[in-house]
C-alpha cells in the first residue's frame, strides 16, 4: 500500500464519514418495529442509494434529523408517506432526470429514462391512471434497488425476462389488455435464452434488447429486420436486398419473424426449407419457382451436411484406431465454416448464392475424407507390416528353439558344474 | 538325417535372423531419410510478398492450424492477429471503411490493437508479430 | 605366421585385443538350474529394453526440438511426416514402460531368490541406483512431448519435490530450472534425459554388470550344500535369452502398431489442470498414498509426512543386504521374503487404486 493510496483512502473516508454517521431518525425508529414497517430498513442495507448516503426522507420527505415521529413525519416538512403508484416515475425522475445531480454520482448515467417511459405503453397508461401497468419500482424493486450490473438486480440481463414475465406471463393480469401471455415460455425455449443462461453470453438479447427498457414497445413491423440486424448485420443486409422484403412489408408482416418467429426463436436448420415443417411452404407451392428454389437450396445444404458428417465419421474411426489425424480434423473446421456461410447466404433467397459456399465446403469435406481414408489405409498397412515382422520373429524363434534342442540332445552329458 | 536337421536349423535361424534384422533396419533407414517437408514450423509463417497486399487491406493467412488476419495499415505498418473471434469462433475480416476488424457473425468490432470496440466478443484478439524481410512479410508468435 | 586372413581373422584380433581371455571366461560362465531359473532372464531383458531405448532415442533425437514452441510440433511431425516415425516413437514410449516393469520384476526376483546376500551387496546397491535412474528417465522423458498431461504431471511431481524439508525448494528449483515449470524445465529435462542420465547409467551398468560377471550367477539359499546342475551360459542360456528378447520385440512391435502412443493436446501453462490428472503408472502408488494422507497429521503437514515415509522406506530397502544378515552371516530369508511380499502387495494395490480412483 503506497503512501499515495493511503492518503486517498483517508480523504475518501473523511468525506463519507459524516454521511455514514449522519443522523437518520427514520432508520433508527423503524428498525425497532416489525413487519411491513421494519422490512424497508432491512432491505435498504443493499440499496445503492444507501451507499451514496441517501435516506428514506430523500424520497418520502420528512426530517431525518428529528427524533420525534410527528416532527420527522411532518407533511409540512414534505413528508409524503406511502407514494402513490402513479406518482412514482415523477418522484424518481426528480433526481434521475437531473443531469447536474446525476453527474455528481455517475457522469455516464443516462437521464432520459422518464422521457422514454412516457413514450411507452406503460407510461401512457399510467398517465391515464391505470395502476396495473409497470412503473419504476415494479422492475427495479424498491428499497433494495441494485445496479443493473449486479447479478441480484431484477433487471440484470439473466433476470430481466422473469421480471417482465411477472405481469406479461400472468393471463389474469393481461386479460384486460388483450395481450397474449406466451412470450416468456416461448423465449425460455429459444436460442437466445440458451446463450444467456447456458453459455453466460451477456450479449445475447433479452426482452429489453429488442423492445427497449424504459421506452418499451414492440418493434414496429417495418423495423423488425433492423432490430434483429443490430446483431445479425449480414442477414439484415441480405434480407433488405432480397425479394421478400418488399413483399412482407406490403403484407404487413414482420420481417425476420415471419420465418423465425419472435420470442421462441429456435436454432435454424435445413428443415425450415424443405420437409413437413418448412416455413416456405405456406406461401410457395412445391411446383412454383420459389418452392423449387427452396427445394434446391435444401438439397445443396443437405449434400454438404452429409459430406461433412461422413468425413467426420471416417476421421473419428481413424483417430480411434490411434492414427494421428489432428490436421484434417482442424481442416474440417473450415468445412463447417463454409456450411455456416452457406446458411447465411441462403437469406439472399438465390440458389446461386448458396451454391458457392456449398462447393467450397464440399471440397474441404472431400479432402478431409481422403485424409481420413488414407489414415485408415496406413493403419491397415501397419498391421500388415507388423504381421510380416512377427513372422520373421517367429521363424527366428523357431530356429533358436531347434538349435537349443539340437545342442542339448547332442551334448547328452551336461558339462561339469563350475566350482562355486 | 542329422545333416538335414542341421541345415533346416541353419536355414531357419539364419534366414529368420536375417529377415528379422532386415525388418528392424528397414524402418530405421527410412526414418533417417528426411521427409520432403523438413520443417514443422508453426511459429513462423510467410504472409506473402509486400506488394501482394495494398495499404489499408487485410487478408487471411493460415498460421499453424488456425487462421490469422494480416492487415497492412499503411505503406510501412503491418499488424497481424488471430482471426478467430473470441465470441463464437467465427473468422474475422478487415473492414477498410472503419479501419477496424469485424466479425460478420454477430457484428463484433475490434480495433487495430486487437481490443474489442463493440459487440459481443468478451476479450481481445491475440496479436502476432510481423516482420518484413526484404520483400517477404513474416508473421510469428510474440514471445 | 598365418598367411590366410579369413580363418585367422580372429587370431589377428586376438593378438591385438586379447579376445581369447574373453572367450575363456565366456566358456566357463554358467547358470544354476533350479525351479526358479526362469527369473534369471529378467536382468537381460531389462538390459535389452534399455538398448532399444537408446537406439530409438537416438533416432528420435534426429527430429526432436526441445523448446516449448517446437517440442509438441516436432513430435507431431515425427508421428505424421517422418517415415516410420510413429513406429520409432511408439516403441520408445512402450519400451520405456516395459523396461521399468521388467526392472521391478528383476529387483523382486533378486529379493525372493536372496541374491543380494554376501558378497553381492554392491551389486544390489548399484542395481537400486539403476532403478532410480530408470525412474528418472521416465520422469524426464515424460515431459518432452510437451502435452497437457505431461506438463501437469511434471508440475505435480516437482511440487512434491518442493515439499521436502530444508532442501525442497532448492531441489525443485534445480529440477525446474526456475520458479515454475516452463521452457527452462523442458531444456533441462532434455539435458537430463539424453546426456546426464545416460552417462550415469552407463557408468553404473559397467559396475553392475562387471560385478555380476565377477561373482557369477547366484544360487538360492536353499541350494546351499546341494550341487545344482549348471547350464552353460554360452551358447545354451544365451540362445534362450535371445528367444526371450525376440519375444519382447514381438510384444513391442504389436503394441506400437495396435496401440500407438497418443500425442494428446499441446500444453497450455495458462489453462487450468485437466480433471483427474495423475502420473504414469510407476509413480501411482506413492501418488495415491499421498492423496490418502490427510492434509495435517497432528502438527505435521500430511504431504511432508508422506515424503518422509517414502524416504525411510527407500533407505530401509537400500540397506536390505545389511539388515538381512545376522551376526553369524546367515540371511533372515523369511523376514526378507515377508518384506518383499509386503512391498510388492503395497505397490500393486496402491497402483491399482491410483489408476481406478
Amino acid at each position: 500500500m503506497t503512501a499515495r493510496k493511503t492518503g486517498l483512502l483517508a480523504c475518501l473516508f473523511l468525506t463519507l464519514a459524516p454521511l455514514a454517521t449522519a443522523k437518520d431518525s427514520c432508520t433508527e425508529c423503524h428498525s425497532n418495529m416489525d413487519g411491513t414497517l421494519k422490512a424497508p430498513v432491512t432491505d435498504y442495507v443493499n440499496d445503492i442509494h444507501a451507499r451514496h448516503g441517501f435516506s428514506c426522507a430523500d424520497c418520502h420527505g420528512g426530517d431525518r434529523n428529528a427524533d420525534d415521529p410527528e416532527a420527522a413525519m411532518n407533511p409540512a416538512k414534505g413528508f409524503m408517506g406511502h407514494i402513490a403508484r402513479t406518482a412514482v416515475p415523477a418522484l424518481c425522475a426528480h433526481c434521475h432526470s437531473d443531469a447536474a445531480l446525476m453527474h455528481r454520482f455517475k457522469p455516464q448515467q443516462r437521464v432520459d429514462q422518464l422521457a422514454l417511459y412516457l413514450t411507452s405503453v406503460h407510461g401512457k397508461r399510467l398517465a391515464t391512471g391505470d395502476t396495473a401497468v409497470a412503473n419504476c419500482v415494479d422492475c427495479h424493486s424498491v428499497h433494495n434497488i441494485r445496479e443493473v450490473k449486479d447479478p441480484q438486480s431484477p433487471v440484470y440481463p439473466l433476470k430481466l425476462p422473469e421480471t417482465c414475465a411477472r405481469c406479461h406471463a400472468d393471463a389474469a393480469h393481461m386479460a384486460p389488455y388483450k395481450i397474449q401471455t406466451n412470450q416468456f415460455a416461448e423465449y425460455r425455449a429459444s436460442v437466445h435464452w440458451e446463450a444467456l443462461s447456458k453459455r453466460g453470453d451477456l450479449s445475447a438479447p433479452n426482452c429489453a434488447s429488442c423492445h427497449g427498457n424504459h421506452g418499451a414497445a414492440p418493434p414496429q413491423v417495418a423495423s423488425v429486420a433492423e432490430v434483429c440486424g443490430a446483431c445479425h448485420v449480414l442477414f439484415e443486409e441480405m434480407y433488405n436486398k432480397s425479394p421478400h422484403q418488399p413483399v412482407f412489408a406490403a403484407m404487413g408482416g414482420g420481417g425476420c419473424t415471419v420465418c423465425h418467429g419472435n420470442h421462441g426463436i429456435r436454432k435454424p436448420g435445413i428443415e425450415m426449407l424443405a420437409g413437413g415443417g418448412a416455413v416456405c411452404a405456406p406461401c410457395h407451392d412445391a411446383g412454383s419457382a420459389g418452392g423449387a428454389a427452396a427445394a434446391q437450396m435444401a438439397g445443396l445444404l443437405t449434400k454438404l451436411d452429409t459430406a461433412l458428417t461422413q468425413s467426420d465419421a471416417v476421421l473419428n474411426r481413424a483417430h480411434d484406431s490411434g492414427m494421428e489425424v489432428s490436421e484434417p480434423i482442424l481442416r474440417q473446421m473450415e468445412g463447417r465454416q463454409a456450411q455456416v456461410k452457406a446458411l447465411v447466404a441462403m437469406h439472399e433467397f438465390q440458389v446461386a448464392a448458396v451454391a458457392k459456399p456449398v462447393q467450397e465446403g464440399l471440397a474441404v469435406a472431400a479432402a478431409t475424407r481422403r485424409a481420413g481414408e488414407k489414415a485408415l489405409q496406413d493403419r491397415d498397412s501397419r498391421r500388415v507390416g507388423l504381421a510380416l515382422s512377427l513372422v520373421t520373429i517367429l521363424v527366428t524363434m523357431a530356429g533358436l528353439w531347434m538349435a537349443i534342442r539340437s545342442l542339448e540332445s547332442k551334448a547328452s552329458a551336461v558339462p561339469k558344474p563350475a566350482g562355486r | 538325417m542329422e545333416q538335414e536337421r542341421r541345415s533346416v536349423i541353419r536355414w531357419l535361424l539364419g534366414g529368420g535372423f536375417a529377415a528379422s534384422v532386415a525388418s528392424f533396419l528397414y524402418p530405421a533407414v527410412k526414418f533417417i531419410n528426411p521427409p520432403d517437408m523438413p520443417e514443422a514450423s508453426v511459429n513462423e509463417v510467410s504472409g506473402g510478398k509486400t506488394q501482394d497486399l495494398k495499404p489499408n487491406t487485410g487478408k487471411i493467412v493460415k498460421f499453424g492450424s488456425q487462421p490469422a488476419l494480416l492487415v497492412r495499415v499503411n505503406d510501412t505498418e503491418w499488424r497481424a492477429f488471430s482471426a478467430v473471434c473470441r465470441h463464437l469462433n467465427c473468422t474475422v475480416q478487415y473492414n477498410e471503411a472503419r479501419r477496424q476488424i469485424w466479425c460478420a457473425c454477430h457484428n463484433g468490432f475490434y480495433d487495430l490493437n486487437g481490443k474489442v470496440v463493440s459487440g459481443p466478443p468478451p476479450g481481445p484478439l491475440e496479436e502476432y508479430a510481423v516482420k518484413v524481410r526484404g520483400e517477404e512479410v513474416v508473421i510469428s508468435r510474440r514471445s | 605366421m598365418a598367411s590366410a586372413t579369413r580363418p585367422e581373422g580372429l587370431g589377428w584380433l586376438d593378438e591385438r585385443l586379447g579376445l581369447s581371455a574373453l572367450r575363456e571366461f565366456a566358456a566357463h560362465k554358467t547358470v544354476p538350474l533350479h525351479s526358479a531359473t526362469v527369473w534369471y532372464y529378467f536382468g537381460g531383458i531389462t538390459l535389452f529394453l534399455f538398448t532399444i531405448q537408446v537406439l530409438t532415442g537416438v533416432l528420435l533425437l534426429l527430429y526432436y526440438r526441445p523448446s516449448p514452441t517446437e517440442a509438441y510440433e516436432s513430435v507431431q511431425f515425427i508421428m505424421t511426416r517422418v517415415q516410420f516415425g510413429w513406429l520409432v516413437r511408439s516403441i520408445h514410449s512402450w519400451s520405456a514402460n516395459l523396461m521399468i516393469l521388467t526392472a521391478f520384476i528383476h529387483m523382486f526376483s533378486v529379493v525372493f531368490l536372496h541374491s543380494y546376500r554376501r558378497p553381492r551387496e554392491i551389486t544390489w546397491l548399484s542395481g537400486l541406483v539403476l532403478l532410480g535412474l530408470a525412474l528418472g528417465f521416465g520422469f524426464s522423458g515424460y515431459l518432452l512431448p510437451w502435452n497437457k498431461v505431461s506438463y501437469f504431471a511434471t508440475k505435480v511431481g516437482t511440487d512434491m519435490a518442493a515439499s521436502v524439508p530444508v532442501v525442497g525448494h532448492q531441489v525443485a528449483r534445480f529440477l525446474r530450472g526456475g520458479a515454475d515449470v516452463g521452457g527452462a524445465t523442458l531444456t533441462r529435462f532434455f539435458g537430463f534425459h539424453v546426456a546426464i542420465l545416460p552417462g550415469l547409467t552407463t557408468l553404473l551398468l559397467v559396475v553392475h554388470l562387471g560385478l555380476v560377471q565377477r561373482h557369477g550367477m547366484s544360487s538360492p539359499p536353499w541350494s546351499e550344500g546341494k550341487k545344482l546342475a549348471q547350464m552353460r551360459f554360452f551358447p545354451n542360456f544365451f540362445l534362450r535369452e535371445l528367444m526371450a528378447w525376440y519375444a519382447a520385440l514381438a510384444v513391442l512391435g504389436s503394441l506400437a502398431a495396435l496401440f500407438p502412443w497418443e500425442l494428446g493436446e499441446k500444453a497450455d501453462p495458462f489453462a487450468p489442470a485437466p480433471a483427474g490428472i495423475r502420473p504414469e503408472w510407476y509413480f501411482l502408488a506413492p501418488f495415491y498414498t499421498l492423496k490418502l494422507i490427510p492434509s495435517h497429521v497432528w502438527q505435521v503437514e500430511g504431504e511432508l509426512l508422506g515424503l518422509m515415509g517414502f524416504a525411510l522406506l527407500a533407505a530401509w530397502w537400500v540397506l536390505l543386504p545389511f539388515w538381512a544378515s545376522n551376526s553369524k552371516g546367515d540371511v533372515r530369508t523369511r523376514w526378507v521374503t515377508g518384506a518383499g511380499v509386503a512391498l510388492l502387495a503395497y505397490l500393486v494395490t496402491f497402483s491399482l487404486l491410483g489408476y481406478f480412483r
